[in-house]
């Protein structure tokens, strides 16, 4: 039996190629999934090694409880620990925001990883922490340090006078050192050093440190330090051995390389499942058109066990060169989805590809198992032809069983499915992980059905076919032949599909959601904050409010007050302006409250007054940050909003009471409207300050999660690909059987007047029609899911309505045509190709 | 063995052969399957194509039909010098001007009996001529199952379908291999009536290879083919002489 099998598979190789190449596929997902989490784990552990090899202890001083400030260190308190014993080195840091503006001006880094901080040199002058690669140390409030990565995208040399900000205004630094990091915020992000002095102006207070560095002398342990440290350094500070903090990020980073490989392992199975339909079509064709074959095997003696194995060892061998070589194209992909990340910036760190022994064993374990159990059913198929077959001259492919059964089994399917998936979708919050089950019914009970359906969906195109001729005529009723072959062809289309189109719903439909609600709640042009966030100096609103371009605005100022127990940040703007810059919706009352009641007045919005009881009218009694107690009455409520503060008072009221004059942004409005000259022309009277950022309505969305989901949805498509090429493998290779098959009828067709032209037309149309239907159910069934997913999702996303995204989807459509076309053209040209006269003769 | 003898007749010719040869492979598989074949048929006849097999006889009629590209000589249909085309040309040649009975699988099984009669006409783009397609529908006899699909339609109906598809274009010529070869007697001598009756009754082209002498016997001119050569032809046959001169052919035989 083993040699038979074989001997089989060395005798379809062509045929075969294309089946291995589906399991081939997703093997090599598997493969590169595995080796690209082991090789980022791995990359990860080195990398800690080596950063916090010098660190012995780490020490960050408490939160002041009062104050809320961050905890600092004083340069006394550093000179204790230099002198402690057992102390090889301290380094105290100073950390903060910078943001650095390139030579033509741009800002650099992406919004939110702009880092500044010390150069702290060590006895032998250089910081440990930042190697220099070139230049000197900072040393005096003109200088500073920048990494090499942020050097090379600004254009700067040593030498060069760098442009950045911290809080205030733009700074002028030479630029003397660069030093390289193993910061771990990852591409994208910027890095300034300063001297000791400077950078504790600029991040702290003078004399002052964020925290320490210790690292031990030889002979000294990490824990003895520890001890020891605890002892100079404030109370209740957090102090951590190198070992620990190596543990602890070395645990973060394997739950987050877990968390990354268990989503792509997710898809790489999805791909998988595509995978079965094509080999269990290629099994089912092959044994079909080997009928006679087994038959003969039956009537020499072979038992039906026999006959099923054999086919069965046939798709083990398969299975066990598609794991070999899914295995070393796995490799190539585990490359390809470093790179792929690499490229969208997510900061995963770089080493050499780690391949263990149990990715070797899971590549041939999952290519076997998975071919074996697509072929089954084909198999026990095989074996069911009677041995007499053998001696008819006709061939006879086995019986074609009735798809009554599977009809209703499938009908049953989709409707608990659909049952399933409404009920959890309304079911809210609890329904969010349940409805992965009826999802997953649906979809199968659209694959169970998929062979009667196929019928009278070809039928649809019909008529529309029926301009293109004879190819026209023929190409519907050569799809409807083998309704299961087209089915599962099909079928396999559409798992991918589906998933595209229900991602792309939801994600659409957030996006719109996210920018439908900037857009009208807020009628500002532009908001301006700093990307050190909420240290706006005031200098910028009146920069603003002078400048031609601006016709109205008002600051966001915040300011803490305690009220009861609580404290409450409350938000002051112009009450003469803010009715120009924001509209929220509101329940009861409006602005007109701000500007009465001799500016006593509050706004909040909904979950405030849920959680604390408030309605308009009352009166809260309110204990400013200096300690003066006031009353202010609520003057109205409005829906929350991301875009909108939780509360609204007037400026001139909360301003006496603050001890910092600072703004969390400005909102303004312009003559020009909120496009880039205006833009342009705001930021030119922002003197370019690279840490202030100039926003419109749709920056604010898209930061808000818009440009998240749109790179969540890119990276999602990517991973959902590689199922849909092994969709369009088994369009291919159905098409190539059904060409072979009907090799005779295509010699005839040929032989009373069809040209070469007109035969390939008809096997392309077969393939786009195949394609077509498998993307409509795919769409249709992606669309439902999408709009379950929105129903559970309709709670975390504000004012969340669903959007067909029917531009994409026309866009799914024209590409699941060009799919079919492409899938055809190989078929259709063997069709075309074939020798009249030897397909006559081809039984 | 009879020489070589001219084979012109008085009548004028649908297709004509001059010198056709045909050779498959070269070296020690070179095999001749035509030599210099001179013969031609003539129009409104029904001319069958007998011979032992290898003596070429199907060749000769692929050859004739434009399935097959002569290796010297030359093949006229009516005007048409057929050696020289390419195959675009000798597809639409077969489609608008060659009608073709093949001897099993003639029809398309997802095409009902009607659509399979029209077939060449609608690949060709062209309608039908109605008052023609019924009588020919008439003849045969189909009528009543022109909306039957092929699985649902016996062996001989079937076949009188492929009759029918081969008439329906009012073809110069009918090209029929072996087109009884898979019938029981009484769907063959049925077919063979069809076939006779288009050419004495509507002055169709008929030509059929067969190893059959009783099909043979339906024909007005028998011509023998042996090693790829005319050796042999006889007029208004009967079985028993077109068996008379097949035994002469075929030493085993005799």
């Amino acid at each position: 039996m083993f040699r038979t099998a074989l001997r089989n598979v060395l005798a379809h190789k062509a045929r075969l190629l294309m089946t291995m190449l589906a399991v081939l596929l997703g093997v090599a997902f598997v493969v590169g999934t595995l080796v690209f989490t082991d090789t980022v784990g791995n990359a990860y552990k080195e990398r800690f090694l080596t950063t916090l090899s010098d660190v012995s202890v780490q020490a960050t001083p408490p939160y002041d409880e009062k104050t809320g400030e961050r905890g600092t260190v004083d340069g006394d308190t550093l000179r204790r620990l230099q002198r402690l014993p057992g102390v090889a080195s301290v380094t105290g840091s100073v950390e903060g925001v910078a943001a650095v503006a390139a030579k033509d001006g741009h800002p650099l880094g992406d919004d939110r990883v702009t880092a500044g901080g010390n150069y702290f040199p060590q006895a032998d002058g250089e910081d440990t922490r930042h190697p220099l690669t070139a230049g000197r140390a900072p040393t005096g409030p003109d200088e500073v340090a920048l990494d090499t990565a942020t050097a090379d995208q600004g254009g700067y040399r040593v030498g060069d006078t760098v442009r950045l900000a911290v809080d205030g205004p733009v700074l002028h630094k030479k630029l003397v050192g660069v030093v390289r990091t193993d910061d771990t915020h990852g591409s994208g992000a910027t890095l300034a050093l300063f001297d000791d002095a400077t950078a504790q102006k600029l991040f702290l207070k003078p004399g002052r440190y964020d925290g320490v560095t210790l690292q031990a002398d030889r002979g000294t342990s990490e824990t003895e330090l520890a001890a020891e440290a605890r002892h100079v350094l404030p109370e209740d500070s957090d102090i951590s051995t190198g070992a620990q903090l190596r543990e602890r990020q070395r645990t973060e980073a394997a739950e987050g390389t877990r968390g990354l490989s268990q989503v792509l392992l997710a898809f790489a199975a999805i791909a998988l499942f595509v995978g079965v339909f094509v080999i269990g079509n290629t099994f089912t064709m092959l044994v079909s058109q080997r009928s006679r074959e087994m038959a003969l095997m039956r009537a020499v003696g072979a038992e039906r066990r026999q006959v099923t194995r054999s086919v069965l060892v046939e798709a083990g061998l398969l299975g066990l060169c598609a794991g070999a070589a899914g295995f070393l194209l796995g490799i190539g992909v585990a490359m390809g989805i470093r790179q792929l990340f690499a490229s969208t910036g997510s900061g995963l760190p770089d080493g050499p590809l780690v391949i263990s022994p149990g990715t070797v064993l899971i590549s041939f374990l999952v290519g076997v198992v998975v071919t074996m159990l697509a072929a089954y059913v084909p198999a026990r198929r095989a074996a069911a032809v009677p041995p007499v077959a053998a001696m008819s001259a006709i061939h006879t492919p086995p019986p074609v069983r009735g798809l009554r059964r599977r009809n209703a089994i499938g009908v049953a399917l989709i409707a608990i499915g659909v049952l399933g998936v409404v009920f959890t979708a309304s079911s809210g919050e609890q329904g969010r992980t349940i409805v992965l089950l009826p999802s997953a019914l649906l979809l199968i009970g659209i694959i169970v059905v998929t062979p009667a359906l196929s019928g009278p969906a070809v039928d649809l195109a019909g008529p529309l076919l029926r301009r293109f001729g004879v190819p026209g005529t023929l190409a519907p009723r050569n799809a409807r032949r083998n309704p299961r072959r087209t089915a599962s062809t099909a079928s396999a289309l559409m798992i991918g599909l589906s998933l595209v189109t229900g991602l792309t719903v939801v994600a659409v439909s957030a996006t719109a959601s996210l920018h439908e609600r900037a857009e009208h709640s807020v009628t500002a042009d532009f908001e301006i904050s700093s990307k050190n966030s909420g240290h706006l100096p005031p200098s910028v609103h009146r920069t603003l409010a002078k400048s031609p371009a601006v016709t109205s605005s008002s600051p966001r100022r915040q300011g803490a007050v305690r009220i009861g127990g609580d404290e409450v940040t409350l938000t002051g703007v112009d009450p003469r302006t803010i009715g120009d810059l924001l509209d929220p919706s509101f329940v009861s009352g409006s602005f007109a409250a701000l500007g009465s009641g001799g500016g006593k007045s509050l706004l909040i919005d909904t979950s405030l007054a849920d959680s604390y009881g408030w309605a308009t009218g009352q009166r809260v009694p309110v204990v400013y940050d200096d300690g003066v107690r006031g009353s202010l009455e609520i003057g109205g409520v409005y829906h929350d909003d991301e875009y909108l503060p939780s509360t609204m008072m007037p400026l001139a009221t909360l301003q006496p009471h603050l001890k910092e004059t600072e703004d969390a942004s400005v909102l303004v409005r312009t003559k020009s409207g909120d496009g880039d000259t205006a833009r342009y022309s705001l930021q030119r009277t922002l003197d370019q300050n690279p840490v202030i950022q100039v926003r419109n309505t749709d920056d604010l969305a898209e930061a808000a999660g818009g440009e998240a989901i749109t790179l969540l949805l890119n990276v999602l498509y990517g991973l959902l690909a590689m199922a849909v090429v092994i969709a369009v493998l088994g369009v291919v290779n159905t098409l190539a059987m059904s060409v072979f098959e009907r090799t005779h009828e295509i010699g005839m067709l040929r032989a009373v007047g069809l040209q070469p032209e007109q035969t390939k037309r008809m096997i392309r149309l077969e393939s786009v029609l195949i394609s077509l239907f498998g993307a409509l159910l795919g769409i249709g069934a992606g669309i439902f899911l999408g709009w379950a997913a929105g129903e559970l999702a309709a709670d975390s996303i504000q004012g969340y309505e669903m959007v067909i995204p029917w531009g994409r989807i026309a866009v799914a459509l024209v590409g699941a045509a060009l799919v079919g076309v492409v899938a055809g053209l190989w078929p259709a040209r063997r069709a075309a190709r074939l020798d009249i006269l030897t397909a006559l003769k081809a039984d | 063995m009879h020489p070589h003898q001219p084979l012109s007749a008085p009548e004028p010719h649908a297709a004509h052969a001059t010198d056709l040869t045909k050779v498959y492979g070269t070296g020690d598989t070179r095999v001749v399957a035509l030599d210099a074949v001179t013969v031609g048929f003539g129009k409104g006849r029904f001319t069958a194509i007998m011979g032992p097999s290898g003596s070429g006889k199907s060749t000769l009629m692929h050859c004739m039909a434009g399935l097959d590209s002569p290796s010297f000589g030359s093949v006229r249909l009516g005007d048409t010098e057929i050696a020289s085309l390419n195959d675009r040309q000798l597809t639409r040649l077969r489609r608008d001007r060659v009608g073709f009975v093949f001897q099993a699988f003639n029809l398309l099984p997802t095409l009902n009996a009607l659509e399979n009669i029209t077939l060449p006409m609608d690949i060709a783009g062209r309608k039908p001529e109605r008052a023609w397609l019924e009588s020919v529908i008439q003849t045969v006899g189909l009528a009543d199952r022109l909306g039957h699909r092929p699985a649902q339609l016996s062996g001989g109906q079937q076949q009188r379908v492929a009759v029918a598809r081969a008439l329906a274009g009012r073809p110069d010529i009918v090209f029929a291999d072996e087109p009884t070869g898979n019938l029981d007697s009484r769907s063959g001598a049925e077919i063979l009536e069809f076939l006779r009756g288009s050419a004495s009754a509507l002055g169709q082209t008929v030509v059929m290879v067969t190893h059959d002498p009783v099909a043979a016997s339906y024909a007005d001119r028998v011509v023998f083919l042996a090693d790829g050569r005319v050796v042999d032809e006889l007029h208004t046959p009967t079985a028993e002489a077109v068996l008379e001169r097949m035994g002469r052919l075929t030493p085993a035989h005799a």
